[in-house]
C-alpha cells in the first residue's frame, strides 16, 4: 500500500524556532516512512524529551511521549512485545547520552532492531540552551559561561564501541540525504543510530547551518567503506575543519529479538492470553 | 512422638544448606506433613553462616515457633552462635570432626549425636558438599520417617543426571540413615506423629508463586534487575521463558526495567517488573508514567531492611508508605499486600486484573520472609481456572475510520476510557507523559487539564467495588484485636492459638487489600473495639499511621519489630499476656 507523507499531518503546527534544524528531520522522516511505506498505524515513534520530543504533535503516527532519557528501555520493551512493528526513537543529545546515558550503552550492546534518530545540537534548547553531553570544548554556552571545559561524547564512537551494527551522522540541512540514510537506516535489522547535525538558531550562534556546509563531507567520495570497525572508530574521531557524514560502521549480527525462542511463534502482543497449561511447572514444586 | 518438630541446620555458605531445607519439605510434604521453611544468612557468596530452620508437623500451623527440636551442625559456628536457643532434649547431630561438643556445652539438656559426616564421605569418595545429604537421611531418620521418602525428592532433584549421581546420593543418604537406626535407634523423642494432610502440595517460596500467578494472568514479559530478595523470581522466569512462550529481559538497571515494561504494556501485553525498596526508589519517576500514560503494569516490592542497601537478606515491612506516595503528581494505583505463598499466587492474578481494569499501576508487596521462605500451598489452588480480564480494548475492526478515536475519551464514568495497541488501523493515539488531550496531544488549559485529571481520579471511587475488606481471624467477639497486614498474619494467628490455651481471647483484623484503603470497613471493625494491638514488622507503625489517616482510630498499642528477623508467635503472645 503507498502511503504519502501527507498522511502524517495533525491538526497541530510545529512550535520549534523558525529556521530550526528539527524541520529538516521532521520532514525527512515523514518521507522516509512514506518511502518505506510504514503509514500512521504501521508503527511507534518514542519520544524523548527537549524540543526534539515536541515532534509528535505534528506528526500523525502512534506515538509514546516518554520521560526524558527513557526512550531507548520503552522502545525494546515494545519491539519485544511487537517485533513486527517497525519502531523509532525520536531521541536528543542531552536526552539520550545525558539522562538516557547507560540505556544508550545497553541498547547497542542487545542491539534490538530500532533506530535512533539523535537531534544533535550541542545544546539543552528547550530549557534555554544549556551544555550538552555532545558539546565541544571551548562552546560558549547557558551553563558554560566560560566555554565547555568537559571532553565531549562521541554518539557514533560510543555506538559502535558499544555494539551497534548500523552507526551513521546526518545533516538537518540536507534533506535528500538524510531520508535516503533514515530509509537505510529503518531498514536496517538491528540497533541504527543516525547522529543528526542539527543547528540551534536560537541558542548557538556559531554552528550555523554554512558553519556544517563549509565543512561536512561525504564518507563515499573517499571511497570508504564501512565494514570494519577500528577504521570507523578512527574516521568516527575526525572532528574539526572537515567533518565526515554518512554511513560510518554496518554489520549483520542476530538482533535481541532473534535470541528470544518466545518471539518465533510470532509477537507477544499476538499470543492468547489466560489459556496456559501449567501442569508440567506445578510438578516440579511438588 | 511430637506433633510438630523444629529443624535446624547450618553451616558455612557453599556446603549446600539452602538446598538442603527444599528437599526435606519436600520430602515431609509429599507424606503428607505441613512444612514450612525459612533462611538466614549474610550478603555473600562464600563464608558466613547459612542456616535453614524448617518446621513439620502433622497438623496445619502459620509460622516458625521459637522451639528448636533437631540441630544439624556443618561445621562449629552454628552451635556456637545459637546453643541459647535449642530447646531442652534437642537432638544436637554434629560432625565430631568438627569439633567434640560435650553436654555440658550447652545451656539447657540436649542429647548429643554425633554422626561422622566426613568419614562417610571419605568412605563413599564423595565430595565434601554430600555431607548434608548424609545429614539429610541421618535426620529423616530422627523424624521417624521412611527414607525412600527423602530418595524419591533425590531423584527428582537429580533429574536428567547420571543414574551413577542418582545412586550415589541416595547411597550416602541411606548411610546416614542406618547410622542413625543402628546407633540411636531408641532415639524416637522427635519421631513425628502420623501426617493428616491428604492432597498433593507445591514447595514454594512466594516469588515463585508470584511468578506462577503471573504467568497464569497471562504475564509475557518482565524485565526485572537482580536484587535480594526477587532473585527466585527471575529464575523461575528465565527458566521457564521458551516453555511458557514469555521473554524475561534483564535490564541495566531498575528505570530501565520498568520503561521496558511499559513499552511492552503499551502494545497489549501483560507485563511487569520486580524489586526490593532501593531498586525500586530507581523506578518512582516511571510509576508516575504510568500513571499519567495510563499504562498498565504490575510491580513487585520484596521489602527488606532499609534504608540505603540496610541489610538486604533481611526481612522487613517498612515500604508501605513509601508505595503509597511513590510517585510524582497525583493518580490512582493499588496495593496488595499478601500474607503467604498462596496468596501471593492469588494476588498477583488479581493484580494484573486490576492494573487492565484501570490501567493503573498495581503493587504486591511481598517481603525477604515471604520470597526466601519455602511454603506450603495445596496443588489445587493452582489447578483452579483463573479468571482474566484485560478491561476496556477496542477491537480494531471496530475502530472509526475517520481517524476520530479518542484514546483518552473523557466520557467514561468510570474513569477508564478504551486501549487501543499500536498497529491498531486507525487506532493513533499517544501514550503521553505530558499532560495531554483525548487523543493525547500535549495541553495545558485550565479547563482540559481538571478534565483530564477528574478522569483518571475517578478510578479511585470505580475501585471502590474491588477492594477488599480485612479477613477477620478467631473469636469475632473478643475485647482484644489484634491489627496486622502481609506477612505479620502467620505468627499473629500461631500467638492467638497460644493465647486461647492461656484462656485470652482474640480476632486478628488483616489487611492484604493496602490501597485504596478500606476505610468504611475498618470503622466497622474498629471503632468499637476495645482494646488493638497493631503488630508490624517496621519501627514507625506504617498500617497504624494509615489506618489513623483514613479513620482517625489511633492504634496506641503496638508490637513493632524491625530486626530482620519475622515474628515468632512466642513473643507476641509474652508481650499480650505480659502486659
Amino acid at each position: 500500500m503507498t502511503v504519502t507523507s501527507s498522511e502524517f499531518t495533525t491538526l497541530h503546527s510545529p512550535t520549534w524556532c523558525p529556521g530550526c534544524g528539527n524541520f529538516g528531520i521532521w520532514l525527512a522522516l515523514k518521507e522516509a516512512f512514506a518511502r518505506i511505506g510504514v503509514g500512521p498505524s504501521d508503527g511507534l515513534v518514542v519520544y524523548g524529551v527537549g524540543c526534539h520530543g515536541n515532534m509528535y504533535d505534528w506528526m500523525k503516527m502512534y506515538g509514546f511521549v516518554g520521560l526524558h532519557g527513557r526512550t531507548l528501555p520503552v522502545a525494546q520493551g515494545a519491539k519485544l512485545a511487537n517485533h513486527t512493528l517497525p519502531i523509532v526513537v525520536v531521541s536528543g543529545d542531552g536526552d539520550g547520552l545525558g539522562e538516557g546515558g547507560n540505556h544508550f550503552l545497553h541498547a547497542a550492546k542487545r542491539n534490538p532492531d530500532l533506530t535512533v534518530m539523535l537531534h544533535d545540537n550541542q545544546l539543552y534548547s528547550l530549557t534555554t540552551g544549556q551544555a550538552s553531553p555532545t558539546a565541544k570544548p571551548g562552546f560558549k554556552t547557558k551553563s558554560t559561561p566560560d566555554g565547555v571545559f568537559d571532553a565531549p561524547i562521541n554518539p557514533l564512537v560510543l555506538s559502535i564501541a558499544s555494539g551497534a551494527t548500523f552507526v551513521a551522522r546526518a545533516f538537518a540541512g540536507d534533506t535528500p540525504g538524510l531520508i535516503a540514510l533514515m530509509v537505510e537506516a529503518i531498514n536496517h535489522k538491528g540497533f541504527a543510530l543516525l547522529d543528526i547535525m542539527q543547528p540551534c538558531v536560537t541558542f548557538d550562534k556559531e554552528h550555523t547551518y554554512d558553519w556544517y556546509r563549509q565543512r561536512l563531507y561525504k564518507l563515499e567520495t573517499e571511497g570508504y567503506v564501512p565494514d570494519n570497525k577500528m577504521k570507523a572508530i578512527e574516521k568516527a574521531m575526525e572532528w574539526g575543519d572537515k567533518i565526515p557524514y554518512g554511513i560510518f560502521y554496518k554489520e549483520q549480527r542476530p538482533t535481541s529479538e532473534d535470541h528470544e525462542p518466545a518471539l518465533v511463534s510470532g509477537p507477544l502482543s499476538k499470543q492468547p492470553v489466560g489459556t496456559i497449561n501449567l501442569d508440567d511447572v506445578l510438578n516440579e514444586f511438588i | 512422638m511430637k506433633e510438630s518438630v523444629t529443624w535446624k541446620i547450618g553451616g558455612e555458605a557453599g556446603f549446600g544448606i539452602m538446598s538442603a531445607g527444599t528437599m526435606l519439605s519436600k520430602a515431609f510434604s509429599r507424606i503428607g506433613y505441613h512444612v514450612l521453611t525459612t533462611n538466614e544468612y549474610p550478603s555473600l557468596i562464600r563464608g558466613g553462616l547459612n542456616i535453614i530452620t524448617t518446621r513439620l508437623s502433622s497438623q496445619y500451623f502459620e509460622s516458625l515457633n521459637k522451639e528448636v527440636n533437631i540441630v544439624v551442625a556443618l561445621g562449629k559456628p552454628l552451635i556456637e552462635l545459637h546453643k541459647d536457643e535449642f530447646s531442652e532434649g534437642a537432638y544436637i547431630v554434629f560432625d565430631p570432626k568438627d569439633y567434640e561438643w560435650k553436654a555440658s556445652d550447652f545451656p539447657k539438656p540436649v542429647v548429643l549425636i554425633p554422626v561422622p559426616l566426613t568419614d562417610i564421605v571419605t568412605q563413599f569418595k564423595g565430595p565434601p558438599v554430600m555431607r548434608n545429604t548424609i545429614a539429610i537421611g541421618a535426620s529423616v531418620a530422627l523424624l521417624g520417617a521412611p527414607l525412600d521418602s527423602f530418595s524419591e525428592v533425590i531423584k527428582d532433584q537429580f533429574k536428567g543426571k547420571k543414574q551413577a549421581i542418582i545412586d550415589g546420593n541416595i547411597a550416602i543418604a541411606k548411610a546416614g540413615y542406618d547410622y542413625i537406626k543402628e546407633k540411636f535407634g531408641k532415639e524416637t523423642a522427635m519421631n513425628l506423629t502420623p501426617a493428616t494432610k491428604i492432597e498433593p502440595h507445591l514447595i514454594l517460596n512466594a516469588s515463585e508463586a508470584v511468578g506462577l500467578g503471573a504467568v497464569k494472568a497471562g504475564l509475557k514479559f518482565a524485565a526485572i534487575y537482580p536484587m535480594t530478595p526477587i532473585n527466585a523470581l527471575i529464575t523461575f522466569l528465565a527458566d521457564h521463558a521458551e516453555k511458557l512462550g514469555i521473554v524475561y529481559k534483564q535490564p541495566e538497571d531498575e528505570i530501565s526495567g520498568i520503561n521496558m515494561a511499559l513499552g511492552a504494556s503499551t502494545m497489549g501485553v501483560r507485563s511487569m517488573v520486580a524489586t526490593s525498596g532501593g531498586g525500586f526508589a530507581l523506578m518512582v519517576e516511571a510509576v508516575a508514567l504510568a500513571g499519567m500514560t495510563e499504562t498498565p503494569v504490575v510491580i513487585d516490592i520484596g521489602m527488606r531492611v532499609g534504608p540505603a542497601t540496610g541489610m538486604p537478606t533481611w526481612t522487613e515491612q517498612g515500604e508501605l508508605q513509601f508505595v503509597i506516595h511513590s510517585g510524582h503528581g497525583e493518580f490512582a494505583r493499588a496495593i496488595l499486600a499478601p500474607s503467604d505463598a498462596a496468596e501471593a499466587y492469588e494476588m498477583t492474578i488479581e493484580a494484573f486484573n486490576i492494573a487492565d481494569q484501570y490501567q493503573i499501576p498495581v503493587f504486591i508487596l511481598t517481603d525477604k520472609y515471604m520470597n526466601e521462605s519455602q511454603w506450603c500451598a495445596p496443588l489445587s489452588l493452582f489447578k483452579k481456572e483463573a479468571v482474566i480480564d484485560r478491561g476496556k480494548v477496542v477491537k480494531e475492526n471496530e475502530l472509526p475510520a475517520d481517524g476520530s478515536f479518542k484514546r483518552f475519551r473523557l466520557d467514561v464514568a468510570d474513569g477508564v476510557s478504551p486501549r487501543s495497541f499500536p498497529g491498531m488501523k486507525n487506532g493513533v493515539y499517544y501514550a503521553n507523559a505530558y499532560e495531554h488531550d483525548e487523543v493525547g496531544h500535549v495541553m495545558d488549559s485550565s479547563a482540559g487539564r481538571i478534565a483530564m485529571a477528574t478522569k483518571r481520579m475517578k478510578k479511585f471511587d470505580s475501585m471502590k467495588k474491588d477492594v477488599r475488606p480485612p479477613t477477620v481471624y478467631g473469636d469475632k467477639d473478643a475485647d482484644l484485636t489484634f491489627v496486622s497486614w502481609g506477612s505479620s498474619r502467620g505468627p499473629v494467628i500461631d500467638a492467638m492459638t497460644i493465647l486461647k490455651g492461656k484462656g485470652i481471647s482474640s480476632r486478628l483484623v488483616h489487611y492484604t487489600w493496602m490501597y485504596p484503603f478500606p476505610t468504611a470497613e475498618t470503622t466497622q471493625l474498629l471503632g468499637n473495639a476495645k482494646r488493638i494491638i497493631g503488630v508490624e514488622q517496621n519501627s514507625m507503625g506504617q498500617l497504624a499511621a494509615l489506618i489513623r489517616e483514613n479513620t482517625g482510630i489511633e492504634i496506641k498499642e503496638k508490637i513493632l519489630k524491625f530486626d530482620g528477623r519475622p515474628f515468632f508467635p512466642e513473643d507476641i503472645a509474652e508481650k499480650v499476656s505480659g502486659v
